[in-house]
């Protein structure tokens, strides 16, 4: 199981990494979005894993999966999704304030050029 | 208590003139006034306990860990000082009212003045060297402000900007000087620090410090070479002028070295670096005084000059030098506030501070003639006025000070700078005053209201009185300034007006005859000087100032060149450079922890997100698939927390991802569909072999990591998290209780992330962006049906239900699985669905709540329950719980992290439908022409009980 979680894990940074290197903004935000995937997996993961012992407190019951990091992760997904969807909004108006969605305002002649 | 208020009142008062200005300008000056009036009262209540010698002290404490505590101390000196700021200060409130014009806004000016006030306050009471620098630094910034205050005026401007630059890197050269005495004596109190004269002169640091603090000294007091922003503060309203520039902040330098002084001062480093530099600014200031022709530039290379006079006393470090000096701040504070007091009551009666421009005033304004004559004789050392007895007191010092060996430089240079200090006083009168009436005055000239002459009238009733009865008036509180200075050894002496015939005055009669002489020939003398080339301490500066810019645009273009693509790849390289360095350095072998058994539906979940992973690479320039296969990812792992004993993540991360979904699918609308292949081939490889490295990295770090054992916080945790936290679901309990705080500035982020969203959106739909937006055609259609019947009716109908789970999932939270963080995106899902469905319009129409007093609502409960708590003298977010026993329910749990969860389930809320619904509501905005085609048709989303009925 932890060799595949953490296989996941290596592929969805490496995914989302390439994604963010990409130009257009919405790529970029796809690419963040994976990223933020793999960063509250890792961080769950410092946890250990385990199954059917979640922190819920049943009389008897000593053996439980370590809370914290969920607790961390939980604020980090509702956060994260702040951040994605304050960078989808400013994609959306600086596709409008420049008529193209590249990551550095540049217009389809620059990136030709910047090519040569 | 009283000494905090002392400098709190200004402080916190500070707000009250912007509110009062509302109810006029007189009640706005009252207000101001009884602030200033209340803080002096209250530091006269210490006046018999200092002179007695006693030192009154007060302290809390703040930051000990750092040596910064609020730590005040009143003594000679500091008596001196504030009751100085705190009595010009009033001064100059009643002389403002009937300085500023009408339309200029009052109240913002008396706020400035206020927060200075106390900063300067601040300065000279400070126990603690750091807290001291935090009042400095107010000091500058306050500063900045008043001075700026006429912020439509180029010169206003650029001198506010000046002096903030000087003096803001004095301060900071300041501070490095405060670390190192910290540092060196281990406590940044002040009265320790003067206990430690001998070693911090013995320590080989002495030199640093002592340039250190000198620094921020002489840039404050506007010594030479720094001495050049005065003249250009200038450009500050007069009010300002009197205040800042005669008694208050261009003295704050000469306070510390004299605050300093016996842990400083005696060494020869001391006296070359401190008398010199004050020996040269006075000689410099006084000539330069002399050719200006702006009243108020006169008055600031006076100002300039006496600083130097104050500062070479300093320097001489004998205990009759700081006597004189001491006196001479009193003197020099009465007679220059009253002068340039008198110069703002010219500039606004006459219209023109221009020399060249005035004369012949004596009969058209004598009460104006009357101050001037009586303050400029103080100022150029006439008995039997205040500025002649510490004048001669400084040339008695002067007289008997060697320089190098040579017991002729000082008493020489004094006097000549004793010449063109007379001269330009009398020159300040007399170009003025006399001389033929003009006919070509900006305005007719006449004597100002009572409220602009009545203050400098009162310095001047000092001003002779002093110099009658000096010992009677000042005495004590000189001696007790004094005493502070040179910590306990002062001199006999005895201030008054005739000491019988002595070099001094000797020096004085040459200083008269010959300023006098000066004067008589203006003109050629003037000439003289016209012919020399002078540098400009100003435009050294300007070219400094745009080297160092260009210079840093220089760097800044090469380093930043704007490409986002650049520096990601810049930080992610960085990032897996620094990474690979710590493994090299430890080495990472994984663990030997058991690992859990792989089911198969475990195995095809895993095999599935890996698809997706590459669907989602290759396709990615296809958005509508890069994105589903993104929300497959983000499905698998909300699983993966089920599997793995993660209820809440589950179901935090399953909402989040509709959410997120919903967020794409509207922003994709307004984008392109499709990507264009726009990198070379090498490039991808190049990003494809550091995403392959970075994933390598993470991957193999997450297998280490978990096949490693571990030991972990959370045992306590889950001890605690019942009887410490009144709930069975630790997650929960850590979330809203036990790391509340955290919570806390993480609903803050999430709201200030919903108000920018709104902020942008906002941006787009009105001016420039909304007739673009309006004339911007989606692609074509998706779907033939804008509302779609069934999902109209099927969102309606599911939207009880919805909120019903979500109060069910809030409630239980504390216990099982579900809080305010899941409850907020199941009701905003439900929410966000109306609009989708029916559409923005509709779905406004019923929103009858603001999601903007949503998201304000619920940080504000948030932040209250979490400071009741320190109301019962807990920490902040201290939770507190009980059970209840309700009839029909049942027995009932009721903790206040309960309403703090409330307060994240609001905020929530509000955040995310702020970015949602304002989103869809750009979709309208762009829409309106087709919205007009359809409107024949029946829309379903129009559809309305109520009004069908009507």
């Amino acid at each position: 199981m932890e060799l595949l979680v953490a296989t996941a894990i290596a592929m969805m940074t490496a995914s989302g990494i390439y994604l963010m290197l990409r130009a257009r903004t919405y790529t970029v935000v796809l690419g963040l979005t994976l990223l933020t995937y793999a960063i509250n997996l890792f961080v769950f993961c410092t946890g250990r894993l385990k199954t059917n012992r979640p922190a819920i407190i049943v009389d008897g019951q000593t053996d439980y999966t370590d809370p914290l990091p969920q607790a961390l992760v939980l604020t980090a997904i509702v956060i994260s999704f702040g951040m994605t969807a304050l960078l989808l909004v400013l994609a959306v108006r600086s596709y409008f304030e420049s008529d193209g969605d590249h990551v550095d305002l540049v217009g389809p002649e620059e990136v030709v050029a910047r090519k040569r | 208590m009283s000494l905090l208020l002392i400098v709190l009142l200004p402080l916190f008062g500070a707000v009250l003139p912007a509110l009062m200005i509302r109810s006029g300008r007189n009640d706005c000056t009252i207000a101001t006034a009884a602030i200033n009036l209340l803080s002096l009262g209250l530091l006269l209540t210490h006046v018999p306990a200092v002179l007695r010698g006693e030192v009154v002290t007060a302290s809390w404490a703040w930051l000990p860990t750092l040596g910064l505590n609020v730590q005040f101390f009143v003594d000679g000196l500091g008596l001196l000082f504030a009751g100085m700021i705190l009595s010009i200060g009033l001064l100059v409130v009643v002389y403002a009212r009937f300085y500023l014009g009408k339309g200029e806004p009052m109240g913002n000016f008396f706020t400035y003045l206020l927060l200075f006030q106390g900063a300067m306050v601040g300065i000279v009471l400070s126990n603690n060297l750091l807290l001291m620098l935090i009042f400095w630094e107010l000091t500058s910034l306050s500063s900045f402000l008043l001075i700026g205050f006429w912020s439509h005026t180029v010169a206003g401007r650029q001198g506010a900007r000046m002096a903030l630059t000087i003096t803001g890197c004095g301060g900071l050269s300041l501070i490095a000087g405060a670390m190192l005495i910290g540092q060196l004596v281990g406590s940044y109190e002040i009265t320790e620090i003067l206990e430690q004269g001998d070693l911090i002169k013995n320590s080989s640091m002495y030199p640093w410090i002592l340039l250190l603090v000198l620094g921020g000294c002489f840039t404050k007091s506007a010594q030479f070479p720094f001495q050049f922003w005065l003249p250009h503060a200038m450009a500050a309203p007069t009010p300002v002028s009197a205040y800042l520039h005669s008694a208050t902040m261009v003295k704050a330098g000469i306070f510390l070295m004299a605050r300093l002084w016996p842990v400083l001062s005696g060494t020869d480093s001391w006296f070359y670096i401190v008398a010199t530099t004050g020996l040269v600014t006075m000689l410099l200031g006084a000539i330069v005084a002399l050719f200006q022709d702006d009243l108020k530039g006169l008055l600031a290379y006076s100002t300039i000059s006496h600083l130097g006079l104050m500062t070479m006393l300093l320097g001489f470090a004998t205990d009759m030098a700081v006597v004189a000096c001491v006196f001479h701040i009193i003197n020099h504070a009465t007679f220059k506030a009253a002068l340039f007091m008198n110069a703002g009551i010219i500039d606004h009666e006459v219209g023109s501070r221009d020399l060249n421009r005035l004369g012949g005033l004596l009969t058209l304004m004598p009460t104006t003639a009357t101050i001037a004559i009586v303050a400029a004789a103080s100022m150029g050392g006439l008995p039997p006025l205040n500025g002649f007895l510490s004048k001669e007191m400084m040339l008695e010092e002067a007289a008997h000070t060697s320089w190098a060996s040579q017991a002729w430089v000082v008493p020489l240079l004094v006097t000549i700078a004793s010449v063109f200090s007379f001269a330009y006083s009398l020159r300040y009168v007399v170009h003025t005053f006399f001389g033929k009436v003009r006919k070509d005055y900006p305005k007719p000239p006449h004597d100002p209201p009572a409220g602009l002459w009545m203050p400098p009238t009162v310095l001047l009733i000092l001003v002779i009185t002093i110099g009658i009865f000096p010992e009677a008036l000042v005495g004590n509180i000189v001696r007790s300034a004094t005493s502070s200075v040179t910590i306990g050894q002062v001199p006999e002496f005895h201030l008054k007006l005739w000491h019988g015939m002595s070099p001094a005055v000797l020096m004085s009669i040459v200083a008269v005859s010959v300023g006098a002489l000066l004067i008589a020939m203006y003109k050629r003398v003037r000439g003289v000087w016209e012919r020399r080339s002078r540098p400009s301490g100003k435009a050294i500066f300007d070219t400094g100032i745009r080297r160092l810019v260009w210079l840093t645009h220089n760097f800044n273009d090469r380093l930043h060149n704007g490409s986002l693509q650049r520096y990601l790849f810049v930080v992610i390289t960085g990032a897996s450079f620094l990474a690979l360095l710590a493994y090299v350095r430890v080495g990472h072998v994984p663990g030997t922890r058991e690992m859990l058994p792989v089911g198969a539906a475990t195995l095809a979940a895993w095999a599935l997100l890996m698809a997706a992973c590459v669907i989602a690479v290759v396709n990615h320039r296809h958005r509508l698939i890069a994105l589903i296969t993104v929300n497959v990812i983000g499905l698998i792992s909300s699983l993966a927390f089920v599997y793995l004993s993660a209820p809440d993540l589950a179901l935090t991360q399953i909402s989040v991802e509709v959410v997120t979904l919903i967020l794409m699918l509207l922003a994709l609308y307004f984008l392109p569909d499709e990507s264009l292949i726009e990198a070379t081939k090498s490039h991808r490889l190049r990003d494809g072999v550091l995403a392959i490295v970075v994933g390598l990295g993470v991957g193999g770090l997450a297998w280490a990591t978990m096949t490693r054992d571990f030991t972990t916080l959370s045992d306590f945790y889950i001890a605690e998290s019942i009887p410490g936290g009144g709930g069975a679901n630790v997650v929960n309990v850590i979330i809203v209780d036990f790391r509340g705080f955290d919570t806390f500035g993480e609903i803050m982020v999430l709201g200030i992330a919903g108000l920018t969203i709104y902020a942008l959106l906002e941006g787009m739909i009105h001016g420039r962006m909304g007739k673009k937006l309006a004339q911007w055609k989606p692609g074509p259609p998706k779907s033939p049906e804008r509302h779609p019947m069934m999902m109209v009716v099927a969102t309606r109908a599911m939207l009880p239900f919805a909120v019903m789970v979500s109060v069910y999932i809030f409630l239980r939270g504390h216990s099982l699985p579900g809080g305010g963080f899941i409850a907020a995106l199941i009701v905003s899902i439900a929410l966000i669905m109306q609009y989708m469905a029916s559409g923005f319009k509709w779905a406004a129409e019923q929103v009858r709540f603001n999601y903007h007093v949503l998201l304000g609502g619920g940080a504000l409960i948030a932040a209250a329950i979490g400071i009741s708590s320190m109301v019962m003298d807990d920490a902040f977010l201290t939770s507190g719980y009980d059970h209840f026993h309700v009839p029909l329910i049942g027995d009932v749990e009721l903790a206040t992290a309960m309403v703090f969860d409330a307060g994240v389930f609001l905020t929530v809320v509000g955040g995310v439908m702020l970015a949602l619904a304002n989103l869809s509501n750009l979709g309208r905005c762009a829409a309106v022409e087709e919205k007009a085609g359809d409107s024949s048709e029946f829309n379903p989303a129009m559809y309305h009980p109520k009004r069908e009925g009507e």
